[in-house]
């Protein structure tokens, strides 16, 4: 883990290192500020060093928890990041949940029922779905829902109201980006718990399990769709860190003031600091997202177990 | 106008005999600006009258909160620090500058109890110093008193060059002195005309000296002040989140009656020009956004819903095309475009003169731009008072067809003009942006009619404007034969603006590309003129070298003016906004109400 961290630091610190532009280039077109006031600047944060010197400069500071500042704003990134996080979390996370709820029910329902209306329909609304991209089906729920009935808000803002009022401004903002991710990941998630619930069920286990006499309810609970589950957990787990990616562009489109609209920012900005935080950011979430899999499947499989 | 004329006039005010309304259109009329009129005035000794205030609400507070989109948010909130423009407004919702520019290029006080002039003695005659009567009674957020020493203060902070700050360049050549507790005296080097540039506007708003003091030089960045500014504004801070957030509540101290209406501002920041137009056009969620670079024919269509509109204000940004004064393709001691070579067509004033007739200004003001770009003749544009009246732009292919042919540039087998194997083939670079690229396609369609053929490039923009010494394709490197982007003027004094083109700013290797000149225009005259500018104190003899200077960039032609921009916002049909061109959109937010 240590080593694969250290290993995109530096591809990413090169490849940012390299890469044209440079912060202090909104400076460059006011005449009002001479090209030696520029220099100054990057003088004064070290930008002018070579590239290794910089990069072991970063990750001495790194190690000792100093995330450095950002270029732009001059702000630890830390703070930055701290403060960009509960936003990301909450929208990413009530996605997921909105994903997974849209998900299993409609599955299992549809794996139990092949070729029935209910699954033909699913079927349709599941492929539409995960064919559409996200900023695409974005940009259409504020058309439709901010621009032409004028129902939801299409800027996500702070809420400065106290009580019910503030729970009400949530969630009527962050309704349409949550339902952007969530329907998206959701409709993706369907098909795989149908295929992986309709390999279970025709097994010779599920078959002895009715045979028992046991409720359909109950087979279906708790012998089908537990076994069902170990692949499709796999699949979420390691399907998160697509999601932060969507979810960068959704931000993007309705003003989250989340950690991805934070990383595009700091890319067009070209503020290093900032990119290398959250780009590192991302990879440890990626990283948790693996353990926590691991993790599940001990749980959803005794057979599997860590010792 | 003669001189002796205009003096008469003049004299005409001040003997009550002429009314300064009259006179300032009658100057107008002639092609001078309003500002520069007014500044005639000023400087002759007229007492200036104050502007009619047009705020109308009767109290303080009450008018909810003002919710503003900026989709660069502010990153930081110390002046002196500011990256852009969006940092400046963001600082400029808690800081005051001793005084703004107003829409006409006229001084309006802020923190300071009046404008400096001539006959009270403010203004030294023999323009080496400037004395600034401060505000009396101002309080900082924090309750403190606004004193003289907070503006020495800032003069010492922002000229440290530990510091490093982007407001250095008002306040590193200057002496400031403190008379008293409420008197400052700016004193200059040599004699300065324009004397209103440290402590004004977008470079002058000042921070509170018992804050920042033991944080300047390296360790400024670490004041807690820089996130959480304490100002003397309109409004007190209340949250920052960078790129995002910035959020002040009403100052109930503030030092002006009934003002401010608000209870409180947001200026939310992030997303993209044109939905921030939708949000304030057709959702109204939010009362005002900022930089509409949006293509005019959508601002129109969002504007037919009727919630609300465009609001435009003449500055002095210029969208224009330079033509190469060196070679691109001959290298010489290791760089292009060296200062040593000359370009193999340009430096022919027939083919300079036709490229000017094949740019259709008004193909791209109508196509492109709309009401956010205006066709022009003129580099210097505004105030009025700097525009030249005789420049005129045409656009004729036939003309510049004669002028080709005239010149010995015959057509080859291929079309392509040529003469002694030198062939007229360009290549036209400007940033990646979608009405450039527009731009450009006019352009060589115009071009082709000529026979001059034109290869199109586009660089992406952070790549284009940076510094980067490595990079080939940055704008003052220009190894092409045309360039075009806009340059903003930032002041309603030209001297800043028009200095980008002397000689002493080309471009070069020696000096890592840092110099503005990228056209790498070497004009003695034209140098002549600024320097005799920098020290003419008579403002109507000023005026008239620096229209004598647009002359010769525009008439020799070493650029081809395309379209000047005005300043573009969007605002909910109620908000009553004060915005001006040689300021910050917020530079006035004090007068900014709603009507009920």
């Amino acid at each position: 883990m240590i080593p694969s961290l250290l290993g995109i630091s530096v591809i990413l610190f090169t490849v940012l290192a390299m890469a044209p532009g440079d912060p202090f280039d909104e400076l460059a077109t006011n005449p009002a500020i001479p090209p030696e006031v520029r220099q100054a600047i990057r003088a004064s944060f070290g930008m002018d060093d070579p590239i290794y010197i910089r990069y072991l400069r970063w990750l001495a500071a790194m190690l000792k928890g100093d995330w450095g500042f950002s270029f732009a704003s001059r702000v630890n990134v830390d703070v930055l990041i701290m403060q960009r996080l509960p936003a990301t979390l909450f929208v990413i996370g009530s996605s997921q949940i909105l994903a997974l709820l849209v998900a299993l029910p409609v599955g299992v329902i549809s794996a139990t029922r092949p070729y029935s209306i209910f699954d033909q329909i699913a079927t349709t609304f599941s492929f539409v779905g995960f064919s559409l991209p996200t900023f695409f089906t974005g940009l259409l729920f504020i058309l439709v829902f901010s621009i032409t009935l004028d129902w939801l808000p299409f800027v996500y803002r702070d809420i400065h109201e106290t009580g019910w009022r503030w729970y009400w401004g949530h969630l009527r903002q962050s309704i349409m980006p949550i339902c952007v991710l969530g329907l998206f990941q959701g409709a993706s998630w369907t098909r795989y718990v149908r295929s992986s619930v309709l390999d279970v069920i025709r097994l010779d286990y599920v078959t002895t399990a009715r045979a028992k006499g046991l409720p359909e309810r109950a087979v279906i609970t708790k012998h089908v769709v537990r076994t069902a589950l170990i692949p499709v957990v796999t699949l979420v787990a390691l399907s998160m860190p697509a999601v932060f990616g969507g979810a960068i562009v959704t931000e993007q489109i309705f003003r989250v003031p989340g950690i991805g609209s934070l990383l595009i920012d700091a890319i067009i900005k070209n503020d290093t600091p900032v990119i290398m935080a959250v780009t590192f950011v991302f990879s440890c979430l990626v990283i948790f997202f693996n353990l926590v899999a691991d993790i599940l499947y001990g749980w959803l499989d005794p057979r599997i177990s860590y010792r | 106008m003669k001189e002796k004329e205009l003096r008469g006039l003049i004299e005409d005010v001040k003997q009550g005999k002429l009314s300064r309304r009259a006179f300032v259109s009658h100057m107008v009329a002639l092609g001078l600006t309003a500002p520069l009129a007014q500044q005639m005035l000023t400087y002759s000794g007229v007492a200036q009258a104050a502007a009619p205030s047009q705020y109308k609400p009767t109290k303080r507070g009450g008018g909810g909160a003002l919710k503003v989109l900026w989709w660069q948010g502010a990153t930081l909130l110390n002046p002196h620090f500011a990256n852009g423009t969006k940092d400046q407004e963001g600082s400029r919702i808690f800081y005051e500058a001793l005084a703004g520019w107003d829409p006409d290029g006229n001084l309006v006080p802020f923190l300071a109890a009046s404008i400096p002039s001539l006959e009270d003695g403010t203004l030294a005659r023999d323009g080496k110093s400037v004395t600034w009567k401060l505000k009396q009674g101002v309080k900082w957020h924090d309750g403190t008193p606004f004193t003289a020493d907070d503006v020495i203060f800032n003069w010492e902070y922002s000229r440290d060059p530990a510091t490093a700050t982007v407001t250095s360049e008002a306040y590193k050549s200057i002496q400031v002195e403190k008379i008293d507790n409420f008197t400052v005296k700016v004193v200059f080097e040599k004699p300065t005309p324009f004397w209103a540039d440290a402590f004004v506007g977008t470079r002058g708003m000042i921070i509170p000296k018992h804050l920042f003091k033991d944080y300047s030089g390296a360790k400024s960045r670490e004041a807690p002040t820089n996130l959480k500014p304490v100002g003397t504004g309109p409004y007190k801070f209340a949250e920052f989140k960078p790129g995002d957030l910035v959020r002040g509540v009403i100052n109930t101290d503030y030092h002006m009656e009934n003002r401010p209406y608000f209870d409180s501002i947001e200026m939310k920041g992030g997303g993209d020009a044109i939905s921030a137009a939708r949000a304030v056009l057709q959702t109204g969620e939010y009362d005002y956004a900022w930089n509409m670079q949006v293509e005019d024919e959508i601002l129109k269509r969002l504007e037919a819903t009727g919630k609300g509109v465009t609001t435009i204000t003449p500055g002095g940004n210029v969208e224009f095309i330079s033509m190469n004064q060196t070679d691109p393709y001959t290298e010489v001691d290791g760089e292009r475009s060296s200062l040593k070579t000359k370009h193999p067509s340009f430096s022919d004033p027939a083919v300079r003169k036709a490229m000017a007739l094949l740019v259709d200004r008004k193909a791209v003001e109508d196509n492109i731009y709309g009401r956010t770009g205006v066709a022009t003749a003129n580099f210097l544009n505004n105030p009025e008072r700097f525009r030249s009246k005789t420049t005129t732009y045409e656009f004729n292919i036939d003309k510049a067809n004669k002028l080709l042919d005239d010149a010995g540039w015959a057509r080859g087998s291929d079309g392509i003009r040529a003469k002694g194997g030198v062939k007229l083939k360009y290549l036209y670079q400007t940033s990646t942006n979608a009405p450039r690229q527009k731009n450009q396609a006019i352009v060589k369609a115009a071009c082709q009619k000529a026979g001059i053929d034109i290869e199109i490039k586009s660089v992406v923009a952070t790549v284009f404007f940076s510094s980067d010494v490595a990079n080939p394709d940055t704008f003052p490197k220009f190894y092409a034969d045309m360039q075009m982007y806009t340059t903003t003027m930032t002041q309603p004094d030209p001297e800043v603006f028009m200095g980008q083109f002397i000689s002493s700013e080309a471009a070069s290797k020696e000096n890592k590309w840092l110099g503005r000149n990228a056209v790498r225009i070497r004009d003695q005259e034209y140098d002549n003129l600024f320097r005799a500018a920098q020290g003419e104190l008579d403002p109507v003899k000023r005026a008239g070298m620096f229209i004598k200077m647009n002359e010769i960039l525009v008439n020799t032609p070493y650029i081809i003016p395309v379209v000047y921009r005005p300043r573009v916002g969007v605002a909910v049909n109620k908000l009553h906004t004060s915005i001006s061109g040689w300021d910050n959109d917020l530079w006035n937010l004090r007068d900014w109400y709603k009507d009920a």
